[in-house]
């Protein structure tokens, strides 16, 4: 298809330069956005009004062991050849040690971190599934009832407190019709049954093929990840409607309904056919939205993911374990980011 | 002047000065935004929220830091307490309307912050070109590409808890979009006709940016600024939530509802009140944001 692109320019190009030189200035665009976040996370570190030593070696240290320490962190370098440690020392997935636990941070972020993408995942799940038909059926029905609903659930998603809902909604669910499990992940009696693999309970579950603990976990899980889901349904919804809109305005749906094709076939096969590609972008951007949109959402659920781990690092000082949280979590964001500039790029032709 | 020809002054289609001009094309632009009811609707819910925080002491019926212990966690429509009160006494309704002060304060400290850092970057960068364009954008980039509000924890972590703090750490992470817009817009308009006429002139950059350029962004800003400020409030309360924003014994929204968390299952109340709160002032700015944008900005309406 390259080779016909640029035999009509008449002109004989090597047809994998165009793509190559974008698929470099992606990369180096990617190495200079992480070089930043990293950048950003080492100067909020060192501005720190908390002494990395003294956090330590505690403060009744002899200033011998006070010197030891302090030339071991490289303090006494400049901070550039500082900050060329810590990039090192984060390229090779060692974010220091926490203060609290004085295990690698690097460990505790992998402990919690399946929890985080269970409840993620099944969030945008959610999302998906209500959200893209909403946004059809919103956009196809332009005007009625369905379409004015569509537009109240995604007014009050982008203005309700996350927490907020999240508290409401154990107070209804759990405190008063008791249909959900509390906040946490397990009832306490389920706790430690089934061999941790992957670290995602209901996974871990069905394998083990223990479903008494599959049922208990999804009771705990259904409430925020149903939060998280509207949460990301707000958003897809309305991003939905909107590419539809844009495809059934176009001529090729009128040459379609003129052919006699069903509605259904203009609708699924031609107009939505052509927007999957914008809306995998977008669920991907929800997706990286939902890591971040947890960390409320943990809290008010006392969910062992990242964010309850940053929150309690912050309340107690644990300044390696906050910074190796957000880099993380701003690394999976910009993964996120890229990715679905990616995918826009390899599926839409427009953009070759 | 009688009123009906104060109007057709205003609605006059052949202005006799510059301000003339300017009063109708607002008043137009009024008259389109009055005619939707949910943006006059959500702009309804604003000025109360403002003349409540005004007349906070007038307003409320008791001292918002007032502890009463014997009168701890009464419910709604009790007496002398209509909203009831908290778990140290005081009343709600009192906290609720002074917290306004608070709401309105930090949402007015990043609407003046991160549009103007936004708008500075965007147009400078948008304007000068070359390697300069390439760098701020490229920082924009990497702040855009943060998390928020993670973004604004490790900030808040940085800096030490507190209002000012977190409006800091808010609008650090609130003007990237902000710059962007304004980029984009200054591309298109520093090739535009007029700007060479101007430059001929003598006209120097600064003088075309803050004088040619900047007017033209400030209609898009407004409709962006107020689509964000739901957003800004979200997080503002998000970090009260925490304990990383107002400190306690301020009756800021957020804090007051992880104030009310731990008495959520018997004393309900306590939380949700804040909650529906911080709820329908944001979902005004939203309404309002979204009747600003088919008023200044047609072509981005999503109807």
């Amino acid at each position: 298809m390259a080779a016909t692109d640029t035999q009509t320019k008449g002109r004989v190009r090597a047809p994998l330069a165009p793509w190559l030189k974008g698929t470099a200035t992606t990369l180096l665009s990617i190495c200079v956005t992480m070089l930043g976040l990293l950048f950003v996370t080492f100067i909020i570190g060192r501005v720190m009004p908390i002494d990395p030593v003294l956090a330590i070696v505690g403060e009744r240290a002899s200033q011998s062991t006070y010197d030891a320490v302090f030339l071991e962190l490289g303090l006494d370098k400049p901070l550039l050849v500082q900050f060329g440690y810590y990039i090192w020392d984060v390229l090779h997935g060692d974010f220091g040690d926490s203060l609290l636990n004085a295990r690698p941070v690097s460990e505790d972020i992998a402990r919690v971190f399946p929890a985080t993408m269970e409840l993620a995942t099944l969030g945008v799940l959610v999302g998906i599934f209500l959200g893209v038909p909403l946004g059809v059926i919103a956009a196809v029905r332009r005007g009625s009832w369905i379409d004015q609903i569509a537009r109240v659930v995604a007014l009050v998603g982008y203005s309700m407190p996350i927490f907020w809902l999240g508290l409401m909604g154990l107070l209804v669910f759990y405190g008063i019709l008791g249909w959900v499990g509390g906040p946490g992940r397990l009832d306490i009696f389920y706790d430690d049954i089934v061999p941790a693999r992957t670290g995602m309970i209901l996974i871990d579950a069905a394998l083990a093929r223990d479903w008494d603990v599959f049922r208990n976990a999804f009771s705990h899980i259904v409430l925020p990840a149903s939060l998280l889901g509207y949460y990301s349904l707000a958003y897809i919804s309305r991003m939905t409607r909107s590419f539809m809109l844009e495809q059934l305005s176009s001529e090729y749906v009128t040459t379609a309904r003129v052919k006699g094709l069903s509605e259904r076939q203009v609708i699924w096969g031609h107009a939505f056919k052509n927007i999957r590609v914008q809306l995998i972008t977008v669920i991907a951007l929800s997706y990286a939205n939902l890591l971040e949109g947890s960390v409320l959402t943990e809290i008010i659920f006392s969910w062992p993911g990242i964010g309850s781990y940053i929150t309690t690092a912050l309340l107690s000082a644990d300044m390696n374990a906050v910074l190796g949280g957000t880099v993380v979590v701003g690394l999976i964001f910009i993964c996120l980011n890229i990715f679905s500039d990616l995918l826009y790029r390899v599926f839409d032709p427009r953009s070759k | 002047m009688t009123d009906m020809t104060l109007r057709q002054w205003l609605l006059t289609d052949a202005p006799t000065s510059r301000r003339h001009a300017r009063l109708a094309s607002f008043y137009k632009g009024w008259l389109s935004l009055r005619s939707n009811s949910m943006a006059m609707f959500g702009l309804g819910i604003l000025v109360v929220l403002v003349l409540a925080a005004a007349l906070a002491p007038l307003l409320a019926p008791h001292d918002p830091f007032a502890q009463d212990l014997s009168n701890r966690l009464q419910p709604l429509g009790s007496e002398g307490h209509i909203l009831g009160t908290d778990s140290l006494g005081r009343d709600i309704l009192s906290r609720l309307i002074y917290g306004a002060r608070i709401t309105l304060y930090i949402v007015a400290l990043v609407a003046l912050i991160a549009p103007v850092a936004g708008l500075l970057v965007g147009t400078v960068a948008g304007y000068a070109g070359g390697w300069v364009d390439i760098v701020m954008m490229r920082i924009t980039d990497i702040f855009l590409a943060f998390p928020r509000l993670v973004l604004a924890l490790a900030f808040v972590a940085a800096l030490g808890a507190g209002i000012e703090n977190a409006v800091l750490a808010i609008s650090l992470t609130a003007w990237p979009p902000y710059a962007r817009m304004a980029r984009a817009e200054t591309l298109t308009i520093r090739s535009s006709d007029y700007i060479n006429a101007v430059r001929l002139q003598g006209a120097g950059p600064i003088r075309i940016i803050t004088k040619h350029i900047w007017p033209l962004c400030i209609s898009s800003l407004i409709v962006r600024v107020t689509l964000d400020m739901a957003g800004i409030i979200l997080a503002a309360a998000g970090l009260g939530f925490l304990g990383l924003g107002a400190q306690p014994p301020s009756p800021e929204w957020g804090a007051m509802i992880s104030e009310g968390r731990r008495f959520i299952l018997d004393h309900w109340w306590v939380a949700t009140v804040p909650g529906l709160a911080i709820f329908t002032v944001s979902l005004a700015f939203n309404l309002l944001g979204d009747g600003l944008r088919d008023v200044l900005d047609p072509k981005e309406g999503g109807q």
